[in-house]
This record gives structure tokens, C-alpha cells and sequence, in this order.
């Protein structure tokens, strides 16, 4: 018999229940650690990261045009962390946001670009709505597949992203090349008719933004189509067997999902671009799944989450070009707070347990 | 081999395990000899998997030693405990399905390489000895499950167990399957082997075992020897309490057919049949039992009747209307539910993660009008389950998950009863129950079945189908090999169904 081993220094246990009041602690502990770490990165640069911390925070807000820069960057991200969070509830994997988004200002571009002696609000409904369907659209192609075919959603509606970002480059390059560029590639500038206003020097998206986050709660919540939604993305036997139509609700979640991408498109293009670039969607689609996660699906998280994000994103350009840093500085800071984040997320469910001596 | 009263092949001393806030074993010692079988008893979630996982180094404790012929151990991983002798045999098989016998008995050893005819050539000669049957070039995926179980044996005695840790060995074989089995341990316990056989089935602890350590909410209770108990004392002492083993089966009048069943055939995804040419009738105000090994049909069964899976051919009268090809939603509608309870107990019935409330919702919610979802209904309904059944809960808002597997059979089967179905489907609704929820579950559908609601009840037990059931139909590869009067059949006969064979001159409706 073999019995040279040896006792365990360290095991993980799993823990089934954590007091909320545990779980938001360690999240506290986790942002502090991510902002000493920080600190200890920007000390080895040598600078002060009190100092540097500061300019984060006081850079996204200290003019009224850089608070209105920072809500204008949270816009776009916190439309469509809400949308993808619709599809995550149902543990649908979307992070085909980006495509969306694409679709929806694509669509709304069409109306801006070739209607817009329309009246005002009535282009910009009808922009609104071609967003919302082209938006739509895109997130039913994958939606559609996998219920008739099972085939993978994560695969399919990345490789959407690329096609729609493929569709704006030929649009552009092509049928919709402004013709007074004089040959130089790009969409032309939509007309003050096709802008959408501005409302307390922001234009008028962050109303919508708002409102969908409180549409979202109440969707999510209170109706039969969130419970629905609840339900599949729990068990996709259990809500057949309650006679669910797992295909239909499949379809329709995802309808919304890329709707509510789709009208961020609209407003990014119409409200910040003016006009309908490649970068319309720049990423954003992609850190909302990290918004719409770190807030655990919650509305009101992502509200909040989403905010944090612009201020870091804002303040650290402005940090950037304060202490002439690198552009990879502020990317290494983010990834060192989101590493701490989302590594605190096993302290919440996991526990280490040192062993007592020998074991007894 | 040798024994006096002090050797312990191996012996735990105040074992304690906490899962978070649950207890699961609490300063447990206990003793076995070699050349001994010890039968390890209590309800579900008294500890004993979480004592025996603790011995074969799954789980590791978080107080207590464990010695292995008096020397102690230190037991971190399933290796160590082959390492240390100590062999466990898993209530789930964990072979791989496309390979041989012999492939799997060696899979994962490190000696050298041995050529396959000597390898053949040693599990026969090994075989032999304890009597087991076994063909080393079959394929796992062509045995039965007693086969299966043979592998499994095989496995651990190959890597040179002296103590066997059996889990629940019989909860998928026939009573005849059982006998051959026990007949194998006591050759072992012949051969000088410690062996560990956990249950709670009280007949088969008194069949097998030579001594009996009753564990009861994580603690030894008791250690008796096996001549001098008997199974009254058992569960009292499982229980903790005196307690009636009777299941009454009450008598009902007025019995029309309510459910026909006609050359119903379904196949799986997998392209293998489900099911073949059944034929039945389900009367209003009866308990049909359904027996057969595990995966002889009886989640087809359940799931094509509820609408979830397609027939092939055939067809399911509901009061003469066909609902086969009509949608689960519909067929809910026509008041025939199903509470199908597969192995993890959540199962497709409710939704772990969510409170009570929003379970009952689960299949009144669409009732309501409107877009919005109204709560108020549920809640009240989820408090007066919790009042009627003594469901102990938190509160209705705790997710259903945290409850104890009884108390989750009592919320489903609540659920559906609340419902007034007219045809209640059940399986398993007692799997991994204590004995006490099972009798209040036996209860609740006895007090359906005098309100005249027709009751398919697929069950496990065969013992508990002979009591409570009217009539028992026997299930054998997705065929029914006979369906017989509970009253007048003996245990044997199904056990022999339930193996493959049909009975003379099957009278399906009655």
C-alpha cells in the first residue's frame, strides 16, 4: 500500500448561498484592489496614481463638453447592453451587438440620406423604426437558424458582425459614396433634417436610453414575455412542458434584442456621427457584454455600470493627452480594474479553506 | 484471514463534513472488519454518500482520521484510495460506453503493457473466483445494466480492492439481478473483503448485511447487528420514530376508460425505439403502475402522452379524441398533467432557480389577461401548499432548489394536483424521498384517485407498486410485456417481466 501523501495546504469550496451584503463587500474590496494594483502600475511609470486617478474622475466632467462627452459615449453602450441582456436572460450567447447596431444605422441612414425633405419628426420616426427593424432583422437570422437547425449562435451572430461591417465599406465605396467628396470614399454628411435634437446639449438619445432601461425592468419583470424569457433561458424542457413556444419566444427575444442594438445604430448615427460611418458601432456592442454581465442582467446595473465605463473611457483620454501617456495605458488600466471585477465573481461563489494542521 | 475484535480493515473516527451551513456528517465514527458486510442505512440526505465519497477520496473531511488496518490514512484522491485498497462502485456507471469489458477494467491503471490474451486470460481467472459473469470483449454500450454493474465490480477488484463501497447497487436491477448480485457479495465476503453496501431498501439490509450502522441527519444513530433486528426496528431507527409501512389502496366505483392507448410506437433522436406497438386503457379512478428496469420506456411514455415527443405510429385517445399531434399547451388544456420527476429532480417540473411563486406560475400564468403577469394568484396558492403539505421553505421566495428533494416532490406534485387534472402522470414521484414525505406523497394520490382522476404512476420500487397500484403494467425495451392485477401477482413474476419476459396471453384492456 501506497500512503506517502500528503495532506491538502488548500482546497475550494463551493458555497451555496452568499448574503447579499457579502456579495456587494466583495465587490467593494475587489474595485479597491483593482485601483491598488492600478496604483502600483502607474507608481512603477512613475506618477503619482493619486494624482492620476483624480484626472480619470475630474477629465469626464470637468467642463460641461466633457460631461457631455462622457454621456454621449454612454449612450450608445447602455442601449445596447440592455439589448443584449435581453438575449443573455434567455442564455441566448448574442454578441453579434455589434452587427445590429450596424443594421439599425444602416436602415436609418437609407431614410436620412435619400428622404430627408421630409418633415423633421416625422424622418426621424420613421428613421427611428427602420432601426429598430433592421436591427430587428439581424438578430432574427440567427435566432431563426438556431431554433430550426440548433445551429451555434455564439459563431453565427459574431460572423454577422463582420458581413454588416462589410455591407457599410460597400455602401460607402459604392451606391452611397457622397458624390461631393471629390472621389475620396465616404458617406455624405446627413442634413439638419435628418440630426436628431439636442436636449440639455446631448441629443435627445439619452431620453430613449433611459426610458428603454425602465421598459427593459418592467419587460423583464412583470410581463409574460419576461417570464417566458426567465423560464427558457432556465430550462428549455421545462418550458416545453409547460407549454411554452420555445421557438416563438426564441425569435421574438431576439427581435427585440437586436431592435434595441438596431435603434442604437439609428441614434449614434443620426444624434453623435451625422453621418453613417464604419465605426458606428467602434466596439461597442462587444463591451456591452461585459456592462450587461458585471450587472448581472439587471436594468438598472447596467445604468449604472454602463456610467462607470464612460467615465473611465472619458477620463482616461483625457489623462492620456494631460501627461502625454500612451493610448495602451488606459487600456491596460481598464483590463487591470475589469480583471479584478470579474475575478471577484468566484470569491462570490467559491471560498478557499485552509486545511488545519494534519488534517484533523 | 485472521479478524479479531480490534482489526479494522478500516475504521473512521469522528468524521465531520460541512457543506456551507449543512452538516452533512457529523463526528461519525464507524468500524468494518474484513470478511464482514456492513450495511450503511439511512433516509436521503443522512450522509451516507457524503461518508462513503469521503473514503474514496471525492470529498475530503474537514475533521476526523480514517485508519486502514490500524494504520492511519490520508485519503486526498480517488487514486489514493484505490492505492489504499478501497474500491466504490458509483449508483451511476462511469464506463466508457465503446469500449470493451477488459479495455474499461484496465483503463487508467499504470502498470506495463500487457498483451490482451494474458489480460483476458487474468479477469477470466479473477472472474472466476468471485463468481462473477463477465465477457471481456463486449462492448459496454451492448450490456444490460446488471453487465454494467459487473464491469464496475470487476474494475475495482482488478485494481486489487479489499474494500468495496457499493452505492444504491440495486436501485437498477430486478429482483433476480439483485439475488445474483448478493450471491457475488457474499462470495467476496468469503474471499476475505471488507464490503460497504449502502441502501434504504430495509428487506435487502437484512438479506445481505452482517452488521447495520444507521445514519440519521448526518450521525451514527445506531450500530446492530443484523440476526438480532428486524424491520421495524430499522426504520424506527432511521425514522426516529414508530412509524406505519402500511400503503392503503382505497376502492373506487364508476371507472370509465378515460385514456386508450393503440399501437403507439415512438423513436428516439437517436434513431433506437422508445416505444413498440403499446396498447392500454387508463381508467378514471385507478392507480396503473408502470414497472420496468430504468430506460425501458417509461420517459417516452410520459413525454409523448404530455405532447413533448412525437409517435411514430399509433394513437392517444383522451375520451376518444386523438392528442397525439396536438401541442403540450393543448393537451394541458384538455386536464391531463404530467409531473415527470427524472434524476436530478428539478428536472423539466420546475425551475430551480426561481421562487414557488413563480413555479406555480409555470403553467397558469398564460390564464391571466392582458401583457402583464399577475402574481397575487400564485403567491396565495404557494402559501396554501406550503400550509397543506407541510412544505418546509424559508418562505415562498426561496428559490426551489434549496429545498430538500421532498420537499421539491411537494411543491410539483402540489402544483399539479391544484391544477383538478383528470389524468395525472407521475414518475418516480418518490425518488430520493425519505419515508415519511413518500407516504405523504402515496397519500396525495390516493386522494386523487378516489376524486376519480386516472393515475399512471411509474415507479421503481416494485414493492410499493404492488401495494398501491390496481393494475401493473410491465415494461421491457419500449414493449409491454404484460399488465397484471397488483392484488393477485407476485414480486417474482414482474421481476421476471421486467427481464424480458412476456406473459401468456397479455390482456391489455383488462
Amino acid at each position: 500500500m501506497n500512503n506517502k501523501s500528503h495532506t491538502p495546504f488548500i482546497r475550494i469550496v463551493k458555497i451555496s448561498e452568499r448574503s447579499n451584503k457579502d456579495t456587494i463587500n466583495i465587490r467593494i474590496i475587489a474595485f479597491v484592489s483593482a485601483l491598488t494594483a492600478g496604483g502600483i502600475f502607474i507608481l512603477l511609470l512613475g506618477y503619482n496614481p493619486l494624482e492620476l486617478y483624480g484626472t480619470i474622475i475630474s477629465g469626464a466632467f470637468r467642463s460641461k463638453m466633457a460631461a457631455q462627452a462622457t454621456i454621449r459615449f454612454m449612450i450608445p453602450l447602455l442601449m445596447s447592453s440592455l439589448g443584449v441582456a435581453l438575449a443573455f436572460k434567455m442564455r441566448f450567447w448574442n454578441i453579434g451587438a455589434e452587427g445590429q447596431i450596424i443594421a439599425g444605422a444602416v436602415c436609418a441612414s437609407y431614410f436620412a440620406l435619400y428622404h430627408d425633405n421630409w418633415p423633421h419628426f416625422l424622418l426621424l420616426i420613421v428613421m427611428f423604426l427602420a432601426g429598430a427593424i433592421g436591427g430587428g432583422l439581424w438578430g432574427l437570422i440567427p435566432a431563426y437558424f438556431k431554433s430550426k437547425y440548433d445551429t451555434n449562435e455564439t459563431l453565427f451572430t459574431l460572423m454577422l458582425n463582420y458581413i454588416a461591417l462589410y455591407v457599410i465599406t460597400y455602401l460607402r465605396d459604392g451606391p452611397w459614396k457622397d458624390p461631393g467628396s471629390s472621389g475620396f470614399p465616404k458617406i455624405a454628411r446627413f442634413t439638419a433634417n435628418a440630426q436628431i435634437d439636442k436636449v440639455l446639449g446631448v441629443h435627445f438619445g439619452w431620453i430613449i436610453a433611459l426610458i428603454l432601461v425602465f421598459l427593459v425592468y418592467i419587460y423583464l419583470k412583470y410581463t409574460k414575455h419576461g417570464y417566458e424569457i426567465s423560464v427558457v433561458g432556465e430550462s428549455k424542457s421545462t418550458a416545453r412542458y409547460a407549454g411554452m413556444d420555445v421557438r416563438k419566444i426564441i425569435l421574438r427575444t431576439m427581435i427585440i434584442s437586436g431592435g434595441i442594438c438596431g435603434i442604437t445604430g439609428m441614434i449614434q448615427a443620426a444624434g453623435s456621427d451625422m453621418t453613417l460611418a464604419s465605426s458606428v458601432a467602434g466596439g461597442v456592442g462587444f463591451t456591452a457584454i461585459i456592462v450587461s454581465w458585471l450587472a448581472n442582467l439587471n436594468p438598472f446595473g447596467i445604468l449604472l455600470v454602463s456610467f462607470l465605463f464612460s467615465v473611465l473611457e472619458k477620463g482616461s483620454s483625457v489623462m492620456q493627452s494631460t501627461y502625454g501617456l500612451s493610448t495602451y495605458f488606459a487600456g491596460v488600466l481598464q483590463g487591470i480594474i475589469l480583471f479584478f471585477i470579474l475575478g471577484c465573481e468566484f470569491f462570490i461563489r467559491y471560498k478557499f479553506v485552509l486545511t488545519k494542521k494534519g488534517g484533523r | 484471514m485472521k479478524t479479531n475484535e480490534t482489526n479494522y480493515a478500516i475504521e473512521l473516527k469522528g468524521i465531520t463534513k460541512t457543506f456551507g451551513k449543512v452538516i452533512a456528517n457529523d463526528n461519525v465514527s464507524l468500524g468494518i472488519k474484513y470478511g464482514e458486510i456492513l450495511a450503511l442505512l439511512g433516509e436521503n440526505g443522512s450522509g451516507k454518500t457524503t461518508l462513503m465519497n469521503i473514503l474514496s477520496g471525492i470529498y475530503y473531511a474537514d475533521e476526523g482520521t480514517i485508519s486502514i488496518d490500524g494504520k492511519e490514512a490520508v485519503i486526498t484522491n480517488p487514486n489514493e484510495a484505490i492505492n489504499s485498497g478501497i474500491g466504490m462502485i458509483h449508483q451511476h456507471f462511469k464506463l466508457v460506453e465503446v469500449f470493451s469489458a477488459m479495455d474499461n477494467i484496465v483503463l487508467g491503471t499504470k502498470g506495463k503493457y500487457v498483451k490482451s490474451s494474458a489480460l483476458k486470460e487474468e479477469i477470466l481467472q479473477m472472474s472466476n473466483k468471485f463468481g462473477l459473469e463477465i465477457e471481456p470483449d463486449k462492448k459496454v454500450y451492448n450490456m444490460s445494466v446488471s453487465e454494467k454493474q459487473t464491469v464496475e465490480i470487476m474494475k475495482v477488484l482488478y485494481r486489487g480492492a479489499k474494500i468495496l463501497i457499493l452505492d444504491e447497487p440495486t436501485s437498477v436491477l430486478t429482483p433476480q439481478e439483485t439475488e445474483k448480485l448478493f450471491i457475488i457479495l457474499r462470495k467476496m465476503k468469503e474471499q476475505g473483503n471488507a464490503i460497504i453496501i449502502i441502501t434504504h431498501k430495509l428487506n435487502e439490509v437484512l438479506a445481505i448485511s452482517d452488521r447495520v450502522a444507521i445514519l440519521r441527519k448526518g450521525q451514527v444513530v445506531d450500530t446492530v447487528k443484523t440476526a438480532d433486528t428486524n424491520e421495524k426496528e430499522l426504520t424506527e431507527l432511521m425514522v426516529g420514530r414508530p412509524i406505519s409501512l402500511e400503503i392503503k389502496r382505497p376502492e373506487t366505483e364508476n371507472n370509465k376508460t378515460v385514456l386508450r392507448v393503440v399501437d403507439l410506437s415512438v423513436v428516439n433522436e437517436d434513431g433506437t425505439i422508445g416505444l413498440k406497438d403499446i396498447n392500454f386503457t387508463l381508467k378514471s379512478g385507478e392507480i396503473l403502475g408502470v414497472a420496468g428496469i430504468a430506460g425501458s420506456g417509461q420517459r417516452e411514455l410520459c413525454e409523448t402522452i404530455a405532447g413533448l415527443m412525437d409517435a411514430r405510429k399509433g394513437a392517444v385517445l383522451y375520451n376518444k379524441e386523438n392528442i397525439i399531434g396536438k401541442t403540450p399547451d393543448e393537451i394541458i388544456n384538455l386536464g391531463i398533467s404530467m409531473s415527470f420527476v427524472p434524476e436530478d429532480r428539478l428536472g423539466m417540473g420546475l425551475v430551480g432557480s426561481m421562487d414557488m411563486i413563480d413555479n406555480m406560475l409555470l403553467k397558469s400564468y398564460k390564464k391571466n389577461k392582458g401583457f402583464i403577469i399577475d402574481k397575487k394568484p400564485s403567491r396565495l396558492l404557494a402559501e396554501e401548499l406550503v400550509d397543506k403539505l407541510s412544505i418546509v421553505t424559508p418562505g415562498v421566495e426561496t428559490p426551489v432548489r434549496m429545498l430538500s428533494g421532498g420537499n421539491v416532490q411537494k411543491v410539483l406534485l402540489g402544483r399539479e394536483i391544484e391544477s383538478e387534472p383528470n389524468v395525472l402522470i407521475t414518475a418516480y414521484p418518490v425518488r430520493g424521498l425519505d419515508i415519511n414525505s413518500s407516504y405523504i406523497i402515496y397519500d396525495l394520490l390516493n386522494a386523487q384517485k378516489k376524486k376519480n382522476v386516472a393515475i399512471l404512476f411509474i415507479g421503481e420500487d416494485l414493492d410499493v407498486l404492488l401495494e398501491l397500484s390496481d393494475r401493473i403494467m410491465v415494461l421491457c425495451h419500449g414493449e409491454i410485456m404484460g399488465i397484471v392485477d397488483a392484488k393477485n401477482t407476485a414480486k417474482e413474476e414482474i421481476g421476471l417481466m421486467m427481464a424480458g419476459k412476456k406473459m401468456k396471453g397479455v390482456d391489455s384492456d383488462e
